[in-house]
């Protein structure tokens, strides 16, 4: 198997872009990304597309030819994956199988959603899709309230309260502040993450992350070809995609991400590193709690203290190891298709040392979780300097 | 359909709801598990038919209404 390194990375703003087509947004990330590396389109040998619900949210099929044709990348293998808000995460590690089995060098991989151009109850009902439309589905489930339901049983068994999930609210408004590339780019207090408007109880709407147009690309070789491309590559250290039951009902213990535990220690045993060893990580913060469950889940913190992690402020910025500097889904933003690709495209970033104010002090070591459903798909990928 | 009994593992309010469930909102979905160990995802009955239930709470299978199993605190 030979190394693999990421050699260009390219991201539109996440925001709400009326006067934008998902075409144009995954064009632009791509175009931006492959300027990065400074290569031409007739260079990319594959096309790896991840995008949740483009034929519902914009009627579009046939994708990844589609907007790689519309980049000049023609005649190499194209093809779209579908893992709910791990459609890019998916992406990217069989974009990675590829270049690491030597079947191709220059491998593109862009996510993208376009998600506004319909109202919040659609939106609501397309992401549904991703749970299990023959039972919690159709009883009347939506994302936030599986969420909801995974956070009552977390504060029932662990004691976790709402103002530990208005913490990871509040420190990701902070840090998304200060990212040119954020939907939200307001701080919030305490006091408002506490009395958002209820969503599915107990969450509010600041528990939750947006709704969101975007695209973001990255560009990968293999590492012994990455200094043609250039000086600051970032070697792709360890990797894992894992699966679990879609529907809640179907998991033993909700509080637990199964996928996650497994994806994770997969991905520490490929890169011999530990847990402890991970200076940063962007994670899957489609709602607080699973911020909360994400740290427990990698090994961060042991079952049941994610919350008293999350208030002691040991995530922020400034502290032993933060977790989502670039804002993640809740201040960032959720184009749920681009969320896996944005995640690394700002793990990337911290290394190569780019992330203006958010830069971190330590950020040699950093690890990306990507999550799909209530947790049916997972994908952790650990990155270095190389 | 009748699964009988069982005990509200988890639960919520849900006030934003699918489009096609806009109009019964606010309701209460929950987690049960049954009496044979496994779990269903059902709807608690509205309001006016019965009252909100917490985690740990007995509840006994009422009807199912269009697909969905409805329970009510026992």
């Amino acid at each position: 198997m030979r190394e693999v390194a990421v050699i260009g990375i390219g991201k539109t703003a996440f925001g709400a872009f009326a006067d934008r087509d998902l075409r144009s947004l995954a064009v632009e990330a791509g175009q931006k990304c492959l300027a990065d590396a400074h290569v031409k389109p007739s260079q990319v040998e594959e096309f790896f597309l991840g995008n949740f619900a483009g034929p519902s949210f914009v009627g579009q099929n046939h994708l990844a030819p589609y907007i790689a044709g519309a980049m000049g990348i023609l005649g190499v293998p194209c093809t779209r994956f579908e893992a709910a808000c791990a459609s890019s995460g998916a992406a990217f590690y069989h974009a990675v199988s590829s270049v690491a089995a030597g079947l191709n060098d220059i491998v593109l991989i862009t996510g993208v959603e376009k998600m506004t151009s319909q109202t919040t109850p659609k939106v609501t009902e397309i992401l549904a899709g991703a749970g299990d439309t023959c039972g919690e589905v159709r009883a009347g489930a939506t994302f936030p309230a599986l969420f909801a339901m995974i956070a009552r049983r977390h504060m029932y068994q662990y004691g976790t309260t709402r103002e530990q999930m208005a913490a990871v609210a509040v420190k990701n408004h902070e840090n998304g502040a200060k990212n040119p590339l954020a939907h939200m780019r307001k701080v919030i207090t305490m006091e408002q993450a506490l009395n958002g408007k209820p969503i599915s109880e107990p969450l509010t709407v600041y528990d939750c992350s947006l709704i969101s147009d975007g695209a973001a690309a990255v560009l990968i070789a293999p590492l012994e070809r990455a200094g043609e491309f250039t000086d600051k590559p970032v070697k792709v250290l360890g990797i894992a995609q894992t699966s679990d039951q879609v529907a809640l009902d179907q998991k033993d213990d909700i509080t637990i991400l199964t996928a996650v535990v497994k994806a994770a220690q997969k991905a520490y045993k490929m890169a011999g590193v530990t847990a402890a060893d991970i200076e940063f990580a962007e994670v899957h913060d489609c709602f607080t709690i699973a911020e909360i469950m994400a740290t427990e889940d990698l090994g961060f913190v042991k079952k049941g203290e994610g919350g008293p992690y999350a208030l002691a402020g040991c995530t922020r910025l400034n502290g032993a190891r933060p977790i989502n500097a670039s804002g993640g889904l809740k201040s960032k933003g959720h184009p749920v298709g681009a969320t896996g690709t944005g995640q690394i495209c700002d793990v990337v970033q911290q290394i190569r040392c780019e992330a203006g104010e958010r830069q971190l002090a330590r950020h040699s070591l950093g690890l990306a979780q990507n999550l799909g459903g209530s947790g049916a798909t997972a994908v952790v990928t650990i990155l270095t300097a190389a | 359909m009748n699964p009988g009994s069982g005990i509200v593992y988890t639960e919520t309010v849900v006030h934003a709801a699918p489009e096609q469930f806009v109009a019964d909102a606010p309701y209460q979905l929950a987690i049960v598990t049954l009496e044979d160990g496994k779990r269903l995802t059902g709807r608690i009955v509205p309001e006016s038919e019965g009252v909100r239930v917490v985690i740990g709470d007995r509840v006994d299978f009422v009807e199912e209404r269009a697909g969905i199993p409805f329970f009510r605190k026992a």
